[in-house]
């Protein structure tokens, strides 16, 4: 019961009307970037962090406008998913299967409004689970010592790779590359410079959102200058959105498999290093075998629509659980929330529950409230988001590059920033051309810090003993977990991987 | 072939970033660990990585064209000048500038892109700076 009155807390918070605008403009601006092909969840939030701090907002506030971004970006994917057969980020990409015939056969209108249902459902019972499994997680997480962190660190390396790329040597070799930048600047321990060079700048450290920003979003630009999409945006206005409403038996019909998938995206969530695309792949792969007794699938099913949306709403919801209660995100759009709270001073992890439940309750009623205002947001209003679709890349990504010019320097004020975020720029294009993912690094650069001290504190507290971090029962079964996790993809990561890249379109976007 | 190179980069980055990891200098204050031990273990998992993806590399990614490489590189060209201009001639002239070329690029044509660029430009103005009150840089004539 108690996690209801701390609810109850939590929407006494979200329920002011700065938080509830914040909450409207989120939903807003993240379904219109979710639903532009080359935009995703995690350069949506990325964009728009620095906005936030120049902004002045707190805490609560911050995370309620960017948490109502990465849920509105995994509702608005599937727009164009839909129309366009284009996903509109990663984790659509199963949509576009069973959505594009279904609008083909004249049916859009329905599959959108059936997709946002079960968006709905996805992302709503993920929120429950977050509720009551992440406490559960803290119990836990409150056990760790230094040694155990060094390993869940290590953990979440480890297992990242298994399903972010398909080689595992170019994960590990962005994770060490992330980690690496991490220790550039003063030691926070002893206080002398590493890897500075003698520049001043860099005796901070990097900013990791200037390293966010240039790996997400202004690479985005470079690959769109390298292939210049100009004949993508031909005849989008053809399509026929039809009528806006799901007809009852087609509920009913795919209620179980929504309850499904929301169960199997919602775990494919809190799995580190999965996060939705994951989610939303297996949840289409099991209703195939499942329900496809007519092998209807692929034709413009309603079940191939319901499926893969409820699955990645529920893992976006699931991704939040190892975020808050052990502060390693599961997937690429966390580690930038992540990122959020790093640099508004909160630590997140186990004391994260205790010391500032106002943040954690404001949140989870945040993502309730930003839940129903996305609900009806995409059922009748889905119309202004199509024709937003018909923004042209050619000005709409100038218009991406300059945002992020603006957030860097609002929060830095200084050209130095600017030029290492094209530095980063350039640095994600190269490595997303070839294969490297972005998100280890994202994530070495965000914890390279927390774990290197927690290395040093171990060390120091064992009087120089290496064999502490694996002296207790709980780290040596996280480093278990940690090898098989790494291991495991080696065998069956690789045919998983490629029969998802299979159905990929040519964008590939950043992970989610 | 891309992968072999990449490879090789990677392992003569890791092998600069244990020597300059060799290189910090100690302080007499340290603890057990001091500040050298975790950029080797660093260094160590980037050139075992390296080494794996030298040995077994993915087949070559489709690099673009010259003519690709080289539209790349004057946009990157272009944002650095935006970078350094921004502070010297404002907000609204640099980003008009810099949007209206990354416009041009992208496939609008020339008065289209000037008209898109300034529009961009202002209209950024507008919201971040007018609404939203951040503080953008200032140039000569104040904006």
């Amino acid at each position: 019961m108690e996690t209801f009155a701390s609810l109850a807390d939590g929407f006494a918070i979200a329920l002011t009307w700065q938080n509830l605008l914040l909450a409207l403009l989120g939903c807003f601006l993240g379904t219109i970037m979710g639903a532009l092909p080359g935009l995703g969840p995690s350069n949506g939030v990325a964009i728009l962090i620095p906005l936030a701090f120049t902004l002045g907002l707190g805490a609560t506030p911050s995370l309620i406008l960017l948490t109502s971004v990465y849920y509105g970006a995994m509702y608005g994917g599937r727009i164009s998913s839909i129309l366009l057969n284009i996903p509109g980020d990663e984790p659509a990409m199963m949509t576009c299967l069973d959505g594009y015939p279904m609008a083909q056969k004249g049916m859009a209108g329905q599959a959108l409004s059936l997709s946002g249902v079960a968006s709905f459902v996805g992302a709503f019972f993920a929120t429950w689970g977050l509720i009551f499994l992440a406490p559960q997680l803290v119990k836990i997480a409150l056990l760790f010592g230094p040694a155990e962190y060094f390993a869940l660190f290590a953990l979440a390396f480890m297992t990242l790779g298994g399903v972010s790329s398909t080689n595992q040597a170019k994960s590990a070799f962005a994770a060490a590359l992330g980690l690496g930048l991490a220790t550039i600047g003063v030691d926070t321990q002893t206080g002398v410079p590493r890897f500075t060079f003698g520049e001043v700048h860099l005796y901070d450290g990097l900013d990791f959102l200037v390293a966010i920003v240039g790996l997400f979003a202004l690479s985005e630009v470079f690959i769109f200058l390298e292939k210049r999409h100009g004949s993508a945006d031909a005849d989008k206005s053809k399509v026929k959105v039809g009528r806006l409403t799901p007809p009852l038996s087609m509920l009913k019909e795919t209620a179980p498999t929504m309850m499904r998938s929301t169960g199997l995206g919602f775990l494919a969530g809190v799995l580190p290093g999965a996060g939705a695309s994951l989610g939303s792949f297996i949840s289409y792969s099991m209703e195939k075998r499942l329900v496809d007794k007519d092998k209807t699938f692929g034709t413009g099913d309603p079940r191939g629509v319901a499926a893969p949306e409820a699955g990645n709403n529920a893992a976006a919801g699931g991704a939040l659980v190892p975020m808050l209660a052990l502060g390693v995100p599961g997937s690429g759009t966390t580690a930038v929330l992540l990122a959020v709270l790093l640099s508004l001073n909160i630590t997140p992890g186990p004391l994260l529950f205790s010391q500032n439940p106002d943040v954690v309750w404001g949140l989870i009623a945040a993502l309730f409230i930003a839940n129903f205002m996305l609900l009806a947001m995409n059922i009748p209003m889905v119309g202004l988001f199509t024709r937003v679709l018909m923004v042209p890349p050619r000005i709409l990504m100038p218009v991406v590059a300059m945002v992020s010019f603006v957030g860097i320097y609002g929060i830095s004020g200084s050209s130095f920033d600017l030029l290492v975020m094209i530095g980063f720029g350039v640095m994600g294009w190269v490595l997303r051309k070839l294969d490297v993912p972005l998100v280890p690094i994202i994530l070495g650069t965000l914890l390279g810090n927390t774990m290197e001290n927690n290395l040093r504190r171990a060390i120091t507290i064992s009087n120089g003993d290496w064999f502490t971090l694996i002296d207790s029962p709980l780290s040596i079964a996280l480093w278990v977990i940690a090898i098989i996790g790494f291991v495991l993809p080696l065998i069956i990561g690789r045919k998983v991987k490629s029969q998802m890249h299979a159905s990929r379109d040519q964008e590939g976007s950043v992970a989610d | 072939m891309s992968d072999r190179i990449f490879g090789v980069v990677g392992i003569l980055l890791a092998v600069s970033f244990a020597f300059a990891a060799l290189a910090i200098e100690e302080s007499f204050l340290s603890d057990a660990v001091g500040p050298k031990a975790f950029p080797l273990i660093v260094a160590t998992v980037l050139g075992i990585s390296s080494l794996f993806i030298a040995l077994k590399p993915d087949a070559a990614p489709q690099w673009p064209s010259l003519g690709r490489l080289v539209e790349i590189g004057a946009a990157v060209v272009v944002m650095i000048l935006y970078a350094e201009l921004l502070p010297v001639i404002g907000f609204v002239f640099a980003t008009a500038f810099a949007a209206t070329y990354l416009t041009w690029r992208l496939g609008s044509g020339p008065i289209a892109s000037v008209v898109t660029g300034l529009c961009t430009s202002v209209g950024i103005y507008v919201v971040f700076h007018l609404v939203l009150g951040l503080s953008l840089a200032r140039g000569p004539l104040g904006f």
